[in-house]
């Protein structure tokens, strides 16, 4: 009996000891990165075609100071006795945005995106309200960042950045005022050098662009995103890397792109994409006349579709008629056999699901108060860039590709599912439950699978080396909602084709830009 | 004070998933004899409508009532009078009556408990006695913690220790126990989650928790009939945003009322019946709850001597 007082004791300690001497701080994977250290400095990228501009000279960047100006000088010793007095704080806001002001920016983004995906709760008399971006802080915050929301938001800030970047670029290339590290040899740089010519800043065309975009995106989060500009811009004073004039016209140049750009997403139909009852029944009688089982509402109480209309909003990539030309053909009868047996096959795999499966499910869900599947593919994007070194504008570049790509992807998988307006497996069976949230809007075809056949059509002609992997992962992801008992098998197949072909046209966009 | 019985009762369901800890006799004041294995079968059923979503009381019409089953082996060994070693491990189930969302179940999580009795004293008209339990909790599979309110546990690995006092006069007694739970870091299936802010990471921080037990009641060697206050507080995590889904890290608290009983069938003190119930009072990111519980327990001596040490010995009370 001692032996037993003695390996209880023994492992109770064990176990006490392991679990109190495990650090509880948790490091997020970007948290101590190295900073962006360019392999190329892409020197001629103020000649890369850009998105909305039709040149960097829409918008006017005025002329540099001298840098042999008491002004300029004035300017280099605000940088030097930042340094002199530097504090912890300061140390860490400088190496966070060293990492790169496109990164920063698209966590932050990612951030706000997963903060605001919450489905309203209802009205007393079962309806549901709807956020008002005039009114952002009342319940329901403005704005429901739903995959539609979000793949839209993602895309506009990254065409953004880089219209702002290429004519950054091009003013750089221009007046070509050197960094004040290269005027001023006794300055002290805290990150590393570039040979990129410092006026206007990039990172400061970054942040102009992600301050004037997020306040149409995200408007009641105002104090957190000023905050965030004012850490970004004194971060690259204080790291020697730019003057104060450098910021000053960077953010002006990125605002003014920035405006552009909202000025198209106020035109371009997303306000009124989540419709009105007329229309919302109009879609059921629809289907109804078509001799198929309409969609409705698996909530309780029944909640409108998701933004019925999205599949109208202006699509990046290409036009209007292309984007009706990628739709689908119709899913399988909700009548016919081949229905039956794949909702059956959805059966089976709920009630043979293990462990793998599971994690596969949980692993791509991306559901509720997450950064929605484009999220997670501009997530696995950054990653990956973040070990290519690239340029603040290629990055602005490829993650622009990337999230056109997802936005159109979107339109046109919104487009097919309200065309078709296809029931979902728990509504032609209510015995399959299922193991991720079901989605509130129909089932034909996969938005998981559409977005991921886009993006890792795309991400694989940028990085031509991980492109098996993006297509696994695509796969992966697709299959997940057959897992999770939420869609069909052809939703998910049809969906990877389409989502591959969208994805084509950012391949060709980006051919022809002048960045390859 | 020695008893050869055990009793079983549900610390609380302190989340929504209705988890049970089933961690029975790390809160009573009872001890086995020496080399003397209490073991036995339970079962527990769970369930709530209503939640507090932070502090808000609601009902979820997309969950409807959400119920969970737990059957699990339980049993306690008297290395001595004074020190025992405790076990429990369920296998539970989840579901919810309304909605689409599909229930999970499985073997939870293994909790071990030593406790020991350093001061046993008359003071009085009664029995002091006060009791220092340490344990641990680690799970027996890699089920699913990220999908409350319907996973069957967090799967934190845990250590909790427990400082206990009880006095009895008579038939009557009162026992009051404080603890402190250490609770490990989770991983879970995705690659960044949303709190209060962003994490780039599948690790999740697991905040510590504090829990308060005062019972106080009828007992003797035939009969235990208590009533039992509890309180679960987590020490730190976040409350569920409006309409959100509950997460791993959520500042769960839970006070629960209740009462259990014990009823001994044979003279010899081998066989008992357990059972009881409570219902959440008060909660934070936790299911109003009603429960109710049962078990039958069975002694086996590994004495050496034909007779029980313990039965000549006398009982605490009386």
């Amino acid at each position: 009996m001692k032996k037993v007082l003695l390996y209880t004791i023994g492992f109770m300690t064990t176990v006490i000891v392991v679990i109190t001497s495990c650090s509880k701080e948790i490091v997020g994977r970007t948290d101590n990165i190295v900073a962006l250290n360019p392999g190329k400095i892409d020197i001629n990228a103020g000649t890369w075609k850009p998105i909305l501009l039709s040149a960097p000279t829409d918008i006017t960047v005025a002329a540099p100071i001298a840098t042999n100006t008491p002004e300029y000088i004035a300017q280099i010793n605000e940088i030097k006795s930042f340094q002199a007095n530097i504090s912890e704080d300061e140390k860490r806001i400088v190496k966070y945005w060293s990492a790169g002001a496109v990164l920063r920016w698209n966590e932050i983004m990612r951030e706000l995106v997963a903060k605001h995906n919450l489905p309203p709760y209802q009205n007393a008399d079962g309806t549901y309200p709807f956020p008002s971006a005039n009114n952002p802080l009342a319940y329901p915050q403005f704005p429901f960042s739903n995959p539609p929301y979000a793949a839209r938001a993602y895309a506009y800030v990254s065409a953004a950045q880089y219209d702002a970047l290429v004519a950054a670029w091009y003013y750089k290339t221009l007046y070509n005022r050197k960094a004040p590290y290269k005027v001023d040899s006794t300055l002290q740089v805290l990150v590393p050098k570039s040979d990129l010519p410092a006026y206007p800043s990039e990172d400061a065309v970054v942040e102009g662009v992600c301050t004037e975009m997020l306040k149409l995106l995200f408007p009641g989060d105002q104090e957190y995103i000023q905050l965030k500009a004012a850490e970004h811009r004194i971060a690259r004073i204080i790291a020697g890397t730019n003057v104060r004039s450098d910021m000053d016209a960077g953010e002006a140049l990125g605002k003014a792109v920035a405006q552009k750009f909202v000025a198209r997403a106020r035109g371009d139909r997303a306000g009124v994409a989540a419709g009105n009852q007329a229309y919302w029944t109009k879609l059921e009688t629809d289907c109804k006349a078509r001799g198929e089982t309409p969609w409705i509402s698996l909530e309780n109480p029944a909640r409108p579709p998701m933004l019925p209309l999205f599949g109208k909003v202006k699509t990046f990539l290409f036009d209007s008629l292309t984007a009706v030309s990628l739709r689908p053909g119709p899913p399988p009868s909700t009548s016919s056999q081949q229905m039956k047996d794949e909702l059956e096959e959805v059966n089976q795999n709920i009630k043979n699901t293990n462990r793998e499966k599971t994690r596969i499910v949980n692993f791509w869900a991306d559901g509720v108060a997450t950064y929605t599947p484009p999220g997670h593919w501009n997530a696995i994007a950054a990653d990956d860039f973040i070990s290519k070194n690239f340029s603040e504008v290629r990055w602005a570049r490829n993650l622009a590709l990337l999230n056109m790509s997802l936005m159109d992807a979107v339109i046109v998988c919104w487009d097919t599912k309200y065309y078709y307006f296809n029931p979902r497996p728990s509504q032609l069976n209510p015995a399959i439950k299922t193991l991720t949230g079901c989605p509130n809007f129909p089932s034909y075809i996969s938005g998981h699978s559409t977005f991921s056949g886009a993006a890792a059509a795309i991400l694989g002609h940028i990085i031509p080396d991980r492109a098996l992997a993006y297509d696994a992962m695509a796969e992966e992801a697709s299959l997940s909602r057959l897992y999770g008992g939420i869609h069909y098998k052809s939703d998910c197949t049809t969906g990877l084709t389409v989502g591959k072909n969208i994805g084509n046209y950012a391949i060709q966009k980006a051919m022809k830009d002048g960045a390859e | 004070m020695r008893t050869k019985f055990k009793q079983i009762k549900i610390v609380l369901l302190f989340i929504l998933s209705s988890h049970l800890t089933f961690a029975q006799t790390d809160m009573d004041a009872i001890m086995m004899g020496k080399r003397q294995l209490c073991i036995g079968p339970g079962y527990s059923s769970s369930s709530w409508k209503n939640y507090w979503e932070g502090t808000l009381k609601r009902e979820n019409l997309n969950l409807g009532t959400v119920s969970s089953q737990a059957f699990l082996l339980m049993g306690a060994y008297g290395i001595t009078g004074k020190l025992n070693v405790l076990f429990n491990a369920p296998y539970i189930a989840t579901k919810a009556s309304a909605g689409t969302m599909h229930g999970m179940k499985g073997v939870q999580d293994l909790s071990l408990f030593i406790k020991w009795m350093p001061i046993e004293k008359e003071i009085g008209n009664g029995t002091f006695s006060l009791y220092t339990i340490g344990g641990v909790s680690f799970p027996l599979t890699n089920y699913v913690a990220d999908f409350l309110p319907l996973s069957i546990g967090l799967r934190s690995k845990t250590a909790s220790a427990r400082l206990m006092l009880d006095y009895q006069v008579g038939n009557i007694f009162a026992t009051a126990s404080a603890t402190y739970v250490l609770r490990d870091n989770i991983k879970i299936d995705r690659t960044a989650y949303y709190t209060t802010e962003a994490h780039l990471t599948n690790e999740v921080e697991i905040p510590n928790a504090s829990n308060f037990n005062f019972r106080a009641g009828y007992r003797s060697n035939k009969l235990i009939a208590e009533a039992v206050l509890n309180k679960w507080t987590t020490l730190g995590g976040f409350d569920i945003t409006r309409n959100n889904m509950p997460f791993p890290s959520n500042k769960m608290n839970a006070t629960t009322v209740g009462v259990n009983f014990k009823y001994v069938i044979t003279k010899n003190h081998a066989l008992a019946l357990i059972g009881g119930g409570n219902v959440a009072v008060a909660g934070r990111n936790s299911g109003q709850a009603t429960t109710i519980y049962g078990g039958i327990f069975y002694v086996l001596d590994f004495t050496k001597k034909a007779k029980p040490s313990t039965k000549a010995e006398p009982v605490k009370t009386n």
